[in-house]
């Protein structure tokens, strides 16, 4: 059975774009275009593999949703893409208790990378 | 190239050696950093040593257990707390004693790594350590010169920047490559996504030359009488097209001249941001009102809608460089989210006042209120 894989972004132009990429990489695909969408999806459903946008309804819509898609399916591996890494560290309080617990990414990867290198990054974590 | 300090505490030889073999060659680097870190492993086998080490060497990262022969692992994180040391401590514990790990990451450890880790897991646990460690002390660095906000800008903007030019690239490249085969229908649809992305990129460059007019910092300077009834005017012809295409109707309600000493550029800026906004945040056939009072010692400005409107929580944050407010409704509308901060920018330079009421699904009254004499 194919593997499906949750890609969230709001950037529609850039979900649609990762979506066909990762449908020829051979897997099925779901997409959300934001935080809020992707909680209800993993309400439902189980991905095999999550590809997390960083800055969506928060800057740090995706961290959010990494640790909700964990402690709901603590094997899914995911992935947080960003757009300038920078983004992650200034915006976004690095020092707070709360925060440091819970990032839960198993990658991070600049939205720019080229799609096979993509491909083996995700085959990797899907252990293919 | 940099170097971190780490420091293992542990009285298993094995840990330690494990550990100093593990990250020997292990190098972090970061997109937006100029030099990789490397790491020198510095070894204690008990608390009292471990002391005597973070006094003398400084380190910049302490791996911990916490079952010591002498003293406890908690107590030399005490110890770093107390002295106020910037180190950043990682409690190693092996699961029994995660409960432990995890008030000690409550009193001030910032991680734990359980025991026995993997040459995998270390490095992954040191590799974000040492990230978000650069980072603080990059903060803290651009904080003390000033700098932050500048790179806070600069950093959203380049991410901005980058968004459109990404996505257009994408889609060049699915063109290039036929991916659609001969569906012209789906082409046709990239076409005007790209065609989008490049107006969102258009009105960015626009707002920034705007600001770097604003930003160079100078306090208004071509101030001359102007009418500001006329500037009202002439914003509303400049959106008319945007306007009918959206189908919302403009009305300036005020057809007296008033009078007020300003530089039009600036008043335009003012009035184009705000009727655009009014427009481009409204409902298919609603309205747009522009009102200008001119009071004793004050010029009202005032652009009311019949839009969506937004909640006091997002009005909070309207200001703000580069802030969008992103929802199911919004999510539709190319912007910079320039418009606003740069507004009121300028208004602050005409020590002016912006209010904004507002209710969802039912409009946006914008009212900025001049003073007349109290210019600079
Ligand atoms: N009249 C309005 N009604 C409802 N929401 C508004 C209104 N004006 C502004 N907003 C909200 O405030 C946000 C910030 O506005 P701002 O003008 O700064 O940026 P923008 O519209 O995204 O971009 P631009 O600078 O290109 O106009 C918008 O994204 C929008 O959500």
């Amino acid at each position: 059975m194919k593997k499906t894989v949750l890609i969230v972004d709001d950037d529609m132009d850039y979900l649609f774009q990762m979506k066909i990429k990762v449908e020829q990489f051979g897997f099925e695909t779901i997409t959300a275009d934001g935080q809020k969408e992707a909680e209800m999806i993993i309400e439902t459903t189980r991905p095999d593999l999550a590809i997390l946008d960083l800055m969506m309804e928060n800057d740090d819509s995706g961290f959010i949703l990494a640790y909700k898609i964990k402690r709901k399916y603590p094997d899914v591996p995911i992935i947080i893409a960003t757009a300038v890494t920078a983004e992650t560290g200034m915006t976004f309080d690095i020092n707070s208790d709360e925060n440091k617990q819970w990032i839960k990414a198993d990658l991070f990867l600049d939205k720019g990378i080229r799609a096979d290198q993509l491909q083996k990054e995700i085959n990797k974590l899907l252990k293919i | 190239m940099a170097e971190y300090k780490i420091l293992v505490v542990d009285d298993e030889p094995g840990i330690r050696m494990g550990t100093r073999r593990i990250l020997q060659n292990f190098k972090v680097d970061y997109p937006f950093m100029d030099e990789h870190i490397e790491f020198v492993v510095l070894e204690a086998a008990t608390g009292e040593d471990g002391i005597e080490i973070i006094d003398r060497e400084m380190p910049d990262i302490i791996l911990l257990d916490n079952k010591l022969p002498g003293i406890q692992g908690v107590e030399v994180l005490e110890y770093v707390k107390k002295k106020l040391y910037d180190i950043v401590v990682v409690m190693i514990t092996s699961y029994a004693s995660l409960e432990l790990a995890v008030k000690a990451t409550r009193d001030g450890a910032y991680d734990f790594i359980p025991k026995p880790f993997t040459p995998q897991e270390l490095r992954g646990s040191i590799e974000n350590i040492t990230k978000q460690l650069f980072l603080k002390r990059m903060t803290q660095k651009m904080n003390k010169e000033g700098k932050l906000i500048r790179f806070q800008f600069l950093s959203v903007l380049s991410h901005e920047l980058k968004a459109p030019i990404n996505a257009i690239e994408g889609y060049v490249k699915m063109m290039n490559d036929r991916q659609f085969g001969d569906d012209m229908a789906a082409y046709q649809e990239m076409i005007d996504r790209m065609q989008e992305r490049i107006k969102g990129m258009r009105s960015l460059i626009m707002d920034l030359l705007d600001l770097t007019k604003i930003e160079s910092g100078k306090p208004v300077q071509h101030l001359e009488s102007v009418n500001i009834t006329g500037i009202a005017q002439i914003s509303i012809d400049t959106m008319r097209p945007y306007s009918i295409q959206k189908d919302v109707d403009i009305y300036l309600n005020t057809k007296e001249k008033i009078m007020m000493d300003a530089d039009p550029n600036e008043i335009e800026i003012i009035f184009n941001n705000l009727i655009s906004n009014a427009v481009k945040y409204n409902r298919n056939g609603g309205r747009v009102d522009v009102f200008i009072e001119s009071k004793k010692d004050a010029v009202v400005l005032q652009v009311s809608d019949s839009g969506i409107g937004m909640t006091d929580e997002e009005k909070a944050r309207l200001f703000q460089d580069f802030v969008r407010i992103k929802n199911q409704k919004t999510k539709n509308i190319t912007g910079s989210g320039l418009g606003l901060s740069i507004l009121k920018k300028i208004v602050d330079m005409y020590h002016g006042e912006i209010d904004v009421q507002s209710v969802p699904d039912k409009g946006t009254t914008f009212t900025i209120t001049i003073p007349v004499n109290a210019q600079t």
